[in-house]
Order: C-alpha cells, then sequence, then structure tokens
C-alpha cells in the first residue's frame, strides 16, 4: 500500500520571536513493513541547526528561528510504501540495550492500579498475554478527546478511563514493563478508513517478544498495526518522540496550528 | 601506628625528605610560624576561598594551608602514574563499552543490575563516541597511602573533579615564600597544567575544526563554591569563561556572544553538571546550561568536557569492581589497589556492615565531598545508632570500606611539627592517544591530631605536593 503524508506545524507568534529552537522527530526511516519512497521537511521562519541519530536511532533535527519570525511552519511530508508485517517489526537494532525499555518513566511509572490490571491478565504464552493486555485497556479506556493532554500519565489516564492514544500507550507501557516484558512507545500516522484530514499524530506500543522481536500493539484501536500504519520515531514515551519540541525566549504569546492529511 | 611519610620508626627523615629537614633544621621556628599567617594573607588576597554548603555564617572561607610539603620521591612517583594511567585507560573503554555495545556486561564481569538502575547512566549518550574517543578529559584519583609501596584508589572523579587550583595556588605560594628551598630540592613542576590542559582540550577537538579551536570553561556562575577555580582556570589558561546565557547554538555549532558578534566554541570545559547542561535534554528549569548543546554534540560539532554521563564510572557501586574493569580492558591485573568495598546491597554484606559500623567507613553511593557518610572509629553511639537506621532503610544506597591506617605527613603546630593524616588527589589529562599525570596534585590533610576526614568541607587542609626529579 502507498500512503501519502503531509504533516504540517504552524506557530504563530505575537509578536516576533528573537531566539527559538524547536526539536523535530518528523522523519520516519525504511525498515520491515515500510520503505520510503521520498520524503522532506519544509521550513519557513527557521533554519536546520543539526541532524543526527538520537539515542533511540530517530532521526532528529534541530531548528532555530531565523529572521526574527512571527511564525515558523514546518510541513513534513512524502510518500511511504507499506505491507502487513502482522505487526511484527522485528529484531531489535542500535545500541540501546533492552533492559533500558524496562524503565520507567514520570509518564509511564506504575502505580497500584496499572500493576493490578497488569496482574489481572491470564495466560502464560507471552504474546497472548500482550493481547490480552492491549483488549484489557482498549475495553477499560474510551476513546475520548479533550479527557486527557500531552502531560496526563499513564496512572491518571487509566483512572479517568478514558483518553486518546497517547494515554492507551503509555497504559500499554507502564503494564508491559511491570509484567517484564521491554516495551516502547512509537508515534507514527495512520491511514483512516472514514477521513483523511487527522488533528494529531498517531501512536502505540511495541513490546519486545523472545523469538519474535518488536510487536506492536495500538491500544486505541484493539489492534495490530498492519499496513495501514506508518512508524516515524521509538522512545520510552512520548516526550522521547515528541514530533516537535522546543523552547523560545521573550514575552511572545504563542498558538499552535497542526494539520495532517494521511491518504492512498 | 600509621606510616609516617616523614619519619621513620626511629624518628630519621625518610629519603624523599632528606634534603627538606636538613633545610628545615637550619630554620628558625618563630620565622616559620609568621610564613605560615604570611601563606593565609596571600591566599585572602588572591581571593582563593571556597564556599561551605549548609553553613549559615558562610559562606566564603579559606582552606587552610600547611607550609610543610608532602614528598614522593621520582621512583614512588613512577609506579603510581603507571597505575593511574592503566586505570584511566580502562575508565575510558569502559564508558565506550557502557553507551555502545555492554560487552562487559554481556561478559557477566559487572551484573546489569548496576547500570540499569543507576541514575549516572545518561541514556542520551547512548551510541555517542566524543570527538577522539574520549569520555573523562580530566580526572582527579583519590589516593590513600597506608606503607612504604601500599597505595590505594578511593575514588575516581571522573565527572568535574576540582581542587586543581588549590594544587596551583599552593605551588606559587611555596616558591614565593621559599625560593632558597626550590634551589636546594629539584621539585617536578605543576606550574605548567593550565598550558597543559589547553593543550590537551584542544587536541580533543572535534575533527574538521578550525586550526586553532577555541576552548572556553562553562561555569554555573558567581554562586557556585568552585566559582574561583573556574575564573581561575579560564584565566590561566587564556580562554573565555562563559556562562549558559552567554552562549546559544548558531550555525550547527555553539556559540559565544563577544563584542564581534558570536563566535562558535569547538571546545566547551564545562564546570555544570550533567543535569543542568541543556534544558532542552536534561532538567528544564536549567538556566546554567545551554539549550541544544546535547543535539550539536550528538551532531559531532563540540567537546564538551568531560562527556556527560561519565558519572557511571566513578559511581561508588561501579567502584567495587574497578578490579574487574581494568582487567577486562586492559587484559592485565590493576598496578594500583582498590579499597576493599562491601556492598550492602547484598544481603549477607548487609548484616557485616551493620555489625561492624564501628571499625568501617560507611559512604553513600553516590555522594561527594564528605557528606553523608560515616566514619565508624571516631563517630558517637548515638550517632552510629542513626546512621545504621539510615542503612538498613536504604542499603543500596551505600558501600561501606575498612578503616584505612592513612599515611601521615607533618604540619607545622605551635611547637615544631606533628604528624596528620593526608591523602592525595593527582590529576590525569585525557586527549586521544595521550594520557599525562601532572607530577604532584592536590593533598589534603586532616588538621585535627587522628582524624581521617580530610575534605576541605570538613575542615581539612591542603599542602604542596613535591615529586622529586630523580
Amino acid at each position: 500500500m502507498q500512503i501519502r503524508v503531509s504533516h504540517s506545524t504552524e506557530y504563530n507568534y505575537s509578536i516576533p520571536i528573537h531566539y527559538a529552537l524547536q526539536r523535530l522527530r518528523l522523519t520516519p526511516r525504511s525498515g520491515r513493513g515500510q520503505t520510503v519512497v521520498n520524503w522532506q521537511t519544509d521550513i519557513e521562519g527557521a533554519r536546520v541547526e543539526v541532524t543526527y541519530d538520537d539515542h533511540f536511532g530517530n532521526l532528529t533535527q534541530l531548528l532555530s528561528a531565523e529572521g526574527d519570525p512571527h511564525m515558523i511552519r514546518i510541513v513534513a511530508h512524502g510518500e511511504v510504501v507499506t505491507e502487513d508485517v502482522n505487526g511484527v517489526s522485528g529484531p531489535h537494532v542500535g545500541f540501546a540495550p533492552l533492559w533500558l525499555y524496562l524503565r520507567d518513566t514520570h509518564l509511564t511509572r506504575a502505580g497500584k492500579p496499572i500493576r493490578d490490571l497488569a496482574r489481572s491478565i491470564p495466560g502464560k504464552d507471552p504474546l497472548e498475554r500482550l493481547h490480552g493486555l492491549m483488549a484489557t485497556i482498549s475495553d477499560k479506556v474510551a476513546y475520548e478527546i479533550g479527557a486527557t493532554d500531552a502531560k496526563t500519565t499513564a496512572e491518571e489516564a487509566l483512572e479517568n478511563g478514558s483518553g486518546v492514544c497517547q494515554d492507551h500507550s503509555h497504559i500499554f507501557l507502564s503494564a508491559a514493563r511491570f509484567l517484564d516484558f521491554p516495551a516502547r512507545y512509537v508515534s507514527g500516522y495512520l491511514l483512516m478508513d472514514d477521513r483523511t484530514e487527522q488533528v494529531a499524530t498517531h501512536a502505540w506500543a511495541e513490546a519486545f517478544v523472545e523469538g519474535l522481536g518488536w510487536v506492536g500493539f495500538d491500544a486505541a484501536n484493539g489492534i495490530s498495526p498492519d499496513e495501514r500504519y506508518i512508524r516515524i520515531a521509538t522512545g520510552l514515551d512520548f516526550v522521547d518522540v515528541s514530533p516537535v519540541s522546543g523552547i523560545r525566549h521573550g514575552n511572545s504569546t504563542e498558538t499552535l496550528a497542526v494539520a495532517i492529511t494521511v491518504e492512498q | 601506628m600509621p606510616f609516617d611519610e616523614m619519619l621513620d620508626a626511629d624518628n630519621r627523615p625518610r629519603g624523599p625528605y632528606s634534603e627538606y629537614m636538613s633545610w628545615y633544621g637550619e630554620q628558625d621556628h618563630a620565622r616559620l610560624l609568621t610564613k605560615s599567617r604570611d601563606a593565609e594573607a596571600i591566599f585572602r588576597k588572591t581571593g582563593i576561598t571556597f564556599a561551605v554548603y549548609g553553613k549559615e555564617e558562610a559562606a566564603e572561607r579559606i582552606i587552610p594551608f600547611d607550609i610543610v610539603p608532602r614528598v614522593i620521591s621520582g621512583r614512588e612517583w613512577r609506579k603510581l602514574a603507571q597505575g593511574i594511567e592503566q586505570r584511566v585507560a580502562a575508565l575510558n573503554a569502559f564508558l565506550d563499552d557502557i553507551y555502545h555495545k555492554q560487552e562487559i556486561i554481556r561478559a557477566g564481569r559487572v551484573p546489569r543490575h548496576l547500570i540499569e538502575r543507576n541514575e549516572a547512566f545518561l541514556p542520551e549518550m547512548i551510541g555517542m563516541r566524543p570527538p577522539g574517543g574520549v569520555y573523562t578529559h580530566i580526572i582527579g584519583t583519590d589516593i590513600v597511602r597506608t606503607g612504604q609501596d601500599e597505595f590505594y584508589v578511593l575514588e575516581d572523579n571522573a565527572r568535574t573533579p576540582s581542587g586543581v587550583s588549590y594544587m596551583l595556588e599552593n605551588r606559587e605560594t611555596m616558591m614565593q615564600m621559599f625560593p632558597e628551598l626550590f634551589h636546594r630540592v629539584r621539585v617536578r613542576p605543576v606550574e605548567n597544567y593550565p598550558m597543559l590542559l589547553r593543550q590537551s582540550l584542544e587536541a580533543s577537538a572535534p575533527p574538521g575544526c578550525a586550526d586553532k579551536p577555541r576552548v572556553a570553561v562553562l561555569t554555573p556562575g558567581i554562586y557556585n563554591s568552585a566559582y574561583y577555580e573556574h575564573a581561575f582556570l579560564a584565566d590561566q589558561m587564556g580562554v573565555e569563561l562563559v556562562e549558559g546565557p552567554d552562549l546559544r547554538v548558531i550555525g550547527g555549532r555553539v556559540a559565544m556572544r563577544t563584542t564581534q558578534g558570536y563566535k562558535p566554541i569547538d571546545v566547551l570545559y564545562r564546570r555544570v553538571d550533567d543535569d543542568f547542561l541543556d534544558p532542552l535534554t536534561f532538567r528544564p528549569e536549567s538556566a546554567l546550561g545551554v539549550a541544544g548543546i546535547m543535539d550539536v554534540y550528538r551532531a559531532g560539532n563540540i567537546t564538551i568536557a568531560n562527556a556527560p554521563g561519565t558519572g557511571i564510572a566513578d559511581d561508588k557501586a561501579i567502584y567495587s569492581y574497578m578490579p574487574e574493569i581494568v582487567e577486562f580492558y586492559t587484559g592485565r591485573k590493576p598496578l594500583l589497589e582498590n579499597v576493599p568495598t562491601y556492598r550492602c546491597s547484598e544481603p549477607d554484606t548487609l548484616k557485616y556492615v551493620l555489625d561492624n559500623l564501628a571499625d568501617l567507613v560507611v559512604k553513600e553511593v553516590h555522594g561527594s565531598g564528605g557528606y553523608g557518610m560515616l566514619v565508624g572509629p571516631t563517630a558517637s553511639k548515638k550517632e552510629i545508632t542513626a546512621f545504621a537506621a539510615k542503612l538498613k532503610s536504604r542499603p543500596g544506597n551505600y558501600i561501606a570500606q575498612p578503616t584505612l591506617s592513612l599515611s601521615t605527613v607533618p604540619i607545622l603546630v605551635k611547637k615544631g611539627v606533628a604528624p596528620r593524616h593526608v591523602d592525595l588527589r593527582p590529576f590525569v589529562l585525557v586527549a586521544p592517544n595521550r594520557i599525562q599525570i601532572i607530577p604532584g596534585g592536590l593533598t589534603r590533610v586532616a588538621l585535627k591530631a587522628g582524624s581521617l576526614v580530610v575534605n576541605s568541607s570538613q575542615g581539612g587542609g591542603t599542602k604542596d605536593t613535591w615529586v622529586l626529579e630523580d
């Protein structure tokens, strides 16, 4: 399947901005299940300072504001050919040790509710348990936009009983790590049947299963990723893969507009 | 009886001290006491002070200086230097391995949990090889002596070892007060340290930078306890002293504001801790660092000295594995001994430590500066009981070591001289393909008779350290 993506992030500032940095993780890479045909990032109001691979192997760019702009616009776009690999993205590569993916983060720390949830999952076979975990989270946490925000922790989202893909993923990571599975957060795009325009990137989780490698679980949709999914970046939680993050100097107020289209 | 470095059992001067002692024998004691007060005046005038955390009256004190030098023979030094060089090479190999393949863990020589649960392990350094492969550009190896040929490494300070300004000021003061002494005794120079440091840092610059790399010293600012040293070293090296707000990312480099606009920096000798180095990567509220410096670093466009994440190598829990680490990477037995170390995280060991607190020194795994430690033999019963409770609640946070009978070197007192316990921190410079150990270092001395705590924050003093040309 060939999927075309355009992902625009636009910051508008009330007064011109003298100094701002934006860190981008917006470039998918070819790998098992996906081949990047073409991809580029167009930038207005800022320039690329450096491009490098981060500690999880994600292609990362640092931008700085250029010419005291009122606006910084970043448009990542391109085409990716995907295939269904039954959610298995394959063996672990890179220097980040697997045990690192067992580490808790502020957003994924497991309190009693998550530990109880994890313990309640039956089964011996690792895949069966992880699928059970996904189904349970899918069941307990309703998909609801606006109930949570980027800073909501896994515990808070579980307690709320509602959230978005980021929250489903954090809960999954938290519980999977508690069950001793190395697990990581994946940011990406999802081709949807009923719409082209979307307001945010998608997210899901991967757990490492001996013999199979990394296996994806999209608890928000209750399925493992298939040919409709494009992976961008991986990390321990949302903070590590955040598509655009940055800092700025000055008193300017900022408004953010994100527009994403994903189509065949 | 502890080993006295100056006098043997029959009160005769040992070899390295013979010339000094013959000079000392010719001196008028009252004059020496006057000189000792002069020395204090010199330190006050140069402004060499340090801040003591947790003392309200505060703040700035002079570290007491003792005018009797600590003397080490050329032969003793060569042996020490070889051991230190081997250890420093192993530490750099360990850091490279830990942030890449982790072969030492795969080989089962260092347990995984020690790295895995360690806050000093910095994920942001994974897969990052600094320019020239150097992680620790500057190391201060703390060494204690217990006998004629018995030296132990107490600590490897691989983050940002401080104290080198005292080494330099102590020497300068001694040469100013006793020029004749330096004609009689041939002492190896330490005063070229700033030049060597600058050369070593320049040699570690990223490949492809200009012919003459630009070096700068990053300080947290005037409220830092070691600010004096930061300013002193920048001045002595002839490089800029900068603070976070002076720096920003421009043109893919970290650049500093100057009167002629922003100039890129090739090597940043930073005296700011990892946590505060980059608000975009570590603590977001930090105003002491440079946003985006880690991005520039991973892109290979700046050298940060020391590299972030080196704390994993001088962690006190890792310390107990140093003999294995040295052997694993150098293929040879360590030339310098480690102090036997009990890991309180192990239940049987914890029991032993609790039963023997009165004889042991217990330290926090991540602590430094002599804070939060227990020195069993000099602690009161009440202190021991209180410490035992802390130890039981967080055993993994502590290691224990036997109380070593540290060597003594005399200090000048009202009537003559009297022995006091000392340690030694030599400074090591690491550049690609070159390790240099400055012949001398910082000798810290406990000023109270019998005390084993030499830390300046706990009332210790310093001495000039002489390595003889022989």
